[in-house]
């Protein structure tokens, strides 16, 4: 019998639709390989008897003649969607514990569509990081290696979504991107993450980081997986008044594998000072796939693109200030207090005990820059620049059709390096950043391997609500450049 | 060159509502000094006749009807609370 965890989502789908097997069969055989790879730390919170009981009730619906998008198949959530009933931390020490009496819209698409849920993947705690190293639950590790062995960085902040997919752990995951924590982890663990369009994906129920950032989106083993997964996640919800009420297409239509005559956007901006060859050599042959595959390529500029990531470190901070406010130790959540305390001890010893490093750092700049006399000269200064950076895009797609840039200026790197200085980290988002802050859809595709045989991933970015232009260039790429390359222990 | 100071973190601290000690405050000044060096550039960028960017939906805020639409749920509101009595929220004492 077949590897059912080495199957794509499509195929099992398929699978499951031609009677070889059950979603009890898939769930099981998931479950198996969360097991064999718990030494990668994917999942915060396991639920293997909801997984089975979901799967239960799923091969049920389908033996009674109905079966949903996501029929019978096992995912993980990022640790950050509300899961009703199911612990919910956000990677933090601050919601240990926490069980939501509500399911976010996009899970509750999902489970409504009959998708199966195996567990909550891991995460940088509250979404900000960029090498999972910032969870209380623990670093998770990627499944890949270099040549010299050593345990590498899944990426971030999606990282457990990604090494579980990458090791077959869940047929696919959730993920959110705020700043890249979609694109960038897909690229380091070879998997494809597609950040939709802002507004595309409720945010409801989804532990916010920067609400005019965070969006949620597939991570997946191919490009047509995306796509479906994608057309379950999406849609217009009242309760989140930044949804669009727009309809959501045929995701999977739109792989048509056609791209002739289409205009590729080429900027130069992307090819920054120091830019290791390999990744521009990467860049290069993307290029020349889909030139050979028939897209006209076109130089384009986006001239504020030095400034995308000091306007990111503004105004995502800002955001967050505010939105992890709501943790004050009375309402959910850890709370800290000695005898005698006041209301503001108990807040801040709550808060002192309950946030980890790189959380306090971010909501400390949001505060300084959102504070009375320098409001203007970081916060509004940042969002007027947020615009400059967005009439770039506009301008761009005036020309284009989408653009291609690569998804992150490395491959993995190891465990611990980047860390000490909370800038060189920041690096990382260089080229997924502008187009979160001008809330374009962004997909990542694994295109090549670095010398030290790790995958690198190619960014494509679309107009607003382009998703479709986007997955259809990107299942050109993904077809050229026929990325085969899996994890030791993976292949095959 | 915006340099922080430990009084100015231990302002900040406060107003974040995070108890930081002493030698973090230290640490946190040089910190936020190095992010906010990093973000000086934006200075540079001329921005004469821009508006800023709240959001880059392109939508009016939707109004809803002003009706009541869930209640009787003070079960779940209080389930996850650290301290509840009487079906309240328990707070240190804050009125003297």
């Amino acid at each position: 019998m077949t590897d059912l965890t080495k199957l794509t989502l499509a195929e099992a789908r398929d699978g499951l639709a031609k009677g070889d097997y059950t979603s009890v069969e898939l769930t099981e055989a998931h479950l198996k390989s969360m097991d064999a790879h718990r030494n990668l730390n994917a999942y915060i919170t396991e639920t293997p008897e909801k997984a089975m009981e979901m799967a239960k009730a799923s091969d049920a619906k389908r033996a009674k003649g109905s079966a949903g998008k996501m029929e019978g198949l096992p995912i993980a959530v990022k640790d950050l969607f509300c899961t009703e009933g199911v612990q919910t931390t956000a990677a933090s020490h601050i919601l240990e514990g926490f069980k939501p009496e509500y399911e976010s819209t996009v899970t509750s698409n999902l489970f409504g569509n009959g998708a199966v849920m195996l567990g909550k993947a891991n995460l940088d705690e509250f979404a900000m990081g960029s090498s999972n190293t910032s969870s209380y639950y623990g670093n998770v590790i990627n499944p890949w290696k270099d040549k010299s062995g050593k345990d590498l960085v899944p990426g971030g902040s999606s990282g457990g979504s990604a090494a579980a997919v990458a090791a077959n752990m869940a047929l696919a995951a959730t993920g959110t991107d705020t700043g890249g924590s979609i694109r960038q982890p897909a690229s380091y663990c070879g998997i494809v993450g597609l950040k939709p369009t802002y507004g595309r994906c409720s945010r409801w129920g989804i532990v916010a980081f920067a609400s005019s950032l965070d969006q949620a989106g597939p991570m997946t083993k191919t490009v047509r997986d995306a796509a479906i997964m994608l057309g379950s996640m999406a849609g217009h919800d009242a309760k989140d008044s930044t949804s669009a009420p727009i309809a959501v297409p045929d995701f999977e239509a739109a792989l048509t594998g056609d791209i002739r005559g289409m205009k590729i956007g080429i900027p130069k901006e992307y090819r920054v000072d120091g830019m290791p060859e390999e990744i521009s050599k990467l860049w290069d042959n993307g290029v020349a796939m889909l030139r050979d595959a028939g897209a006209e390529v076109v130089d384009v500029t986006l001239p504020h693109t030095k400034y995308a990531l000091g306007t990111y470190y503004i105004v995502a901070p800002a955001e967050a200030s505010s939105n992890l406010a709501r943790y004050d130790g009375l309402r959910y959540g850890q709370r800290v207090m000695d005898d005698g305390d006041s209301l503001d001890d108990m807040y801040m010893k709550s808060r002192a005990a309950g946030f980890g490093k790189e959380v306090q750092r971010r909501i400390m700049i949001g505060t300084y820059v959102l504070s009375a006399g320098y409001y203007d000269a970081y916060y509004n200064k940042a969002l007027k620049v947020r615009r400059r950076i967005y009439q770039d895009f506009e301008g761009a797609f005036g020309q284009v059709d989408a653009i291609l840039t690569p998804t992150a200026p490395s491959a993995a790197f190891a465990i611990g390096e980047n860390e000490g200085d909370p800038v060189k980290m920041y690096l990382n988002d260089v080229f997924t950043v502008p187009a979160s802050l001008a809330g374009l859809p962004g997909i990542s595709v694994p295109t090549g391997l670095s010398a030290e045989g790790l995958p690198l991933g190619l960014q494509l970015i679309g107009k607003p609500f382009d998703e479709e232009t986007v997955l259809r260039v990107g299942g050109v790429l993904e077809s050229a450049a026929n990325f085969t390359a899996k994890p030791a222990g993976q292949e095959g | 060159m915006s340099s922080l100071d430990k009084e100015t973190v231990r302002r900040i601290a406060y107003l974040s509502r995070i108890n930081v000690s002493e030698e973090g405050l230290s640490e946190l000044a040089g910190d936020l000094t190095r992010i906010l060096d990093f973000v000086e550039e934006l200075q540079e960028v001329d921005v004469e006749g821009c508006e800023p960017l709240t959001s880059v939906a392109d939508l009016t805020l939707p109004l809803r009807k002003d009706e009541v639409t869930d209640g009787n749920i003070q079960q779940k509101v209080l389930s996850n609370a650290p301290m509840t009595d009487a079906g309240c929220f328990v707070v240190p004492k804050v009125v003297e």
